[in-house]
């Protein structure tokens, strides 16, 4: 019952939220699948909350929610500040294993603390407390970090839901370049073109998307600073330039060019100075993805069909990744290096995969036809793709053991190319 | 003559706008890049031409650009042979005359392996066009992957129109 009423609430949420942004293209979040065990957590509305013009409890039960690895379990409007201990046993006796406590205090001017505790009910610990500062209007924001802190102690993974994705909505003939919060909200474009925009790809501080823009009649790779619409031309070689990537400290660039012949792998300094290339094969070489280990995962043809290869950014032979099947592509790594998702072709129908590199094993983890472009959360814990359902270009996420699915769709346009963001900088 | 201004004018604002990519003046948080005086309003119209009539008389060879590829293939068809001679032809008669390829493919599988694909099938026709004469000053060949479909559905017979090489002359692209 509770879980409907929070489904309930949630779908509500999400509708108000859609309203209250109008004719933006936003993104829709609907949750197709979820954890086998869900952590039951009571998240009560904060102390003198309602002073608030929107609520920050709100966002942080829909994150949680929609993670699909909590169970929420509703109070009603009873608030429980962060200054007094709640009665944990009865707390257990819902049926909830955490639960956390806050409270909004007004401070003028439009200015407010949020300062919240969260509570085992088993140990009857306290596992953390902070207080944030806020204004009137940063509820998402505020709503996003406290979720990343339940998130955090409770999984002992950082959150997800400060982060930002990167996506291309095609709409009749335009395309555009946006950026949104994880969870589809405050989207803003980027860039707005006539020609295709593909392959965004986040700096690693989380300012400035690299990507290939067609608007010069041929593939251009351009670096673009989110904050100032600043654009620069970073490879613009005779034939094609594509399939961008950043180098952990986020100082060059992988590209993929094909001034020399076929498409090859070279690096360049961020505001494209000093090409050089990565690596030399008879076939074609593409989709590099830098990984934090310094070693570039690309896709390549030198065995005869698209497989993935890894190669030390510092140069040395290229080391064969995917040996199952006869179509590996569009390789991105985990944060912690662990995982490889990509694109592998079964039975005629294109699926994100994961393998464990340590292993070898591999999985794969959606059951549609059409998928592309996989990247990672910065946890690791979900997979971002795009697909098509219902002959449209929609974005899903899975999670990397494949039981948690979402689908995030635009009203009346294709949506492609997503790019999950970096963890921001707090 | 008043054929020829006119392209002649669209390729002086098509080289002022190439140097729009480097651009550093937008302030503003979210860019504008359609309609007005952008890059895209010249786009927009699409066909300026290169003024030259025999390009786009329907009854001269010139006017056919497409060269069409099999399946998971990068070999030119004995049937598009005479094509390829007649542009190839064309090339080494003027000389000043530049042009640029650009390679499709269909929408299956991954954009940036299809940009490659794309450009396997834009090199394949360059290099024949050189082999016949023509001077690699004269020709690029850029790939559009499976962005710029010219049949839409998820048809076989969409799909085989998707993969192509098309030939654009200065003026045109």
């Amino acid at each position: 019952m509770t879980r409907i009423l929070t489904a309930f609430r949630l779908m509500f949420a999400i509708a108000l939220a859609s309203l209250a942004l109008g004719a933006h293209a936003q993104l829709s979040i609907e949750i197709t699948g979820a954890g086998a065990s869900r952590f039951p957590v009571i998240i009560p509305i904060f102390q003198n909350e309602g002073q608030l013009p929107n609520s920050v409890t709100d966002v942080v039960r829909a994150d949680l929610d929609r993670s699909g690895l909590f169970s929420l379990i509703d109070l009603g409007a009873l608030a429980l500040p962060e200054s007094v201990v709640p009665d944990l046993p009865a707390m257990r006796g819902r049926g909830a294993d955490a639960v956390l406590t806050g409270s909004v205090i007004s401070q003028g001017s439009g200015r407010y603390e949020v300062r919240f505790r969260l509570f085992d009910t088993q140990t009857q610990l306290e596992l953390g407390a902070m207080a944030l500062p806020m204004m009137a209007s940063q509820n998402r924001l505020i709503g996003h970090r406290i979720a990343d802190f339940v998130y955090e102690k409770l999984t002992g993974q950082p959150g997800y839901f400060s982060t930002r994705i990167a996506y291309v909505i095609k709409s009749g003939a335009n395309f555009e370049l946006q950026v949104a919060d994880a969870d589809g909200m405050n989207a803003a474009t980027a860039l707005r073109s006539r020609e295709p925009i593909i392959s965004p790809a986040w700096s690693p501080d989380g300012q400035r998307l690299a990507y290939v823009s067609f608007e010069q009649k041929k593939p251009i790779v351009y670096v673009h600073t989110l904050a100032t619409g600043q654009r620069r031309v970073v490879a613009n070689f005779k034939g094609s330039n594509s399939a961008p990537t950043w180098s952990p400290d986020g100082s060059q660039l992988a590209v993929v060019l094909t001034k020399d012949g076929q498409s090859q792998l070279y690096a360049l300094n961020a505001d494209g100075s000093g090409v050089r290339r990565l690596a030399s094969s008879s076939g074609i070489d593409t989709e590099p993805f830098w990984g934090k280990d310094d070693n570039i995962y690309f896709t390549s043809d030198r065995g005869g069909s698209p497989q993935i290869y890894r190669i030390s950014a510092g140069g040395g032979s290229a080391q064969r990744v995917t040996f199952d099947g006869s179509y590996n592509v569009s390789p991105r790594l985990s944060a912690d290096g662990k995982l490889l998702a990509f694109v592998t072709r079964n039975a005629g129908r294109f699926q994100v995969a994961v393998q464990d590199l340590a292993t070898r094993q591999t999985t794969i983890l959606t059951d549609s036809a059409r998928d592309e472009s996989p990247s990672f959360a910065p946890n690791g814990r979900m997979i971002l793709y795009a697909t098509e359902s219902g002959g449209r270009g929609v974005l899903s996420a899975v999670s990397s053991d494949g039981r948690i699915k979402q689908r995030l769709t635009v009203q009346a346009a294709d949506v492609r190319e997503p790019a999950w963001g970096p963890q921001p900088r707090q | 003559m008043k054929k020829l201004a006119i392209p002649a004018l669209l390729s002086l604002i098509l080289a002022a706008c190439s140097s729009t990519g480097t651009s550093t003046d937008t302030a503003a948080k979210v860019e504008d890049r359609s309609g007005g005086a952008g890059v895209a309003t010249v786009t927009a119209d699409g066909a300026s031409g290169s003024g030259i009539a025999a390009l786009t008389d329907p009854n001269n060879i010139l006017s056919k650009r497409s060269v069409f590829f099999d399946f998971d293939s990068y070999v030119i068809k004995s049937e598009a042979k005479p094509l390829v001679e007649a542009h190839a032809r064309f090339l080494v008669q003027n000389p000043q005359i530049k042009m640029l390829i650009q390679g499709n493919t269909d929408e299956r599988g991954s954009r940036e392996y299809n940009l490659a694909l794309g450009q396997k099938r834009a090199d394949v026709v360059k290099q024949a066009l050189l082999l016949l004469g023509a001077k690699e000053t004269q020709i690029e060949s850029v790939s559009l992957g499976e962005e710029k479909p010219r049949c839409d559905a998820a048809t076989e017979a969409c799909f085989a129109e998707n993969r192509r090489g098309d030939m654009l002359y200065s003026g045109e692209f």
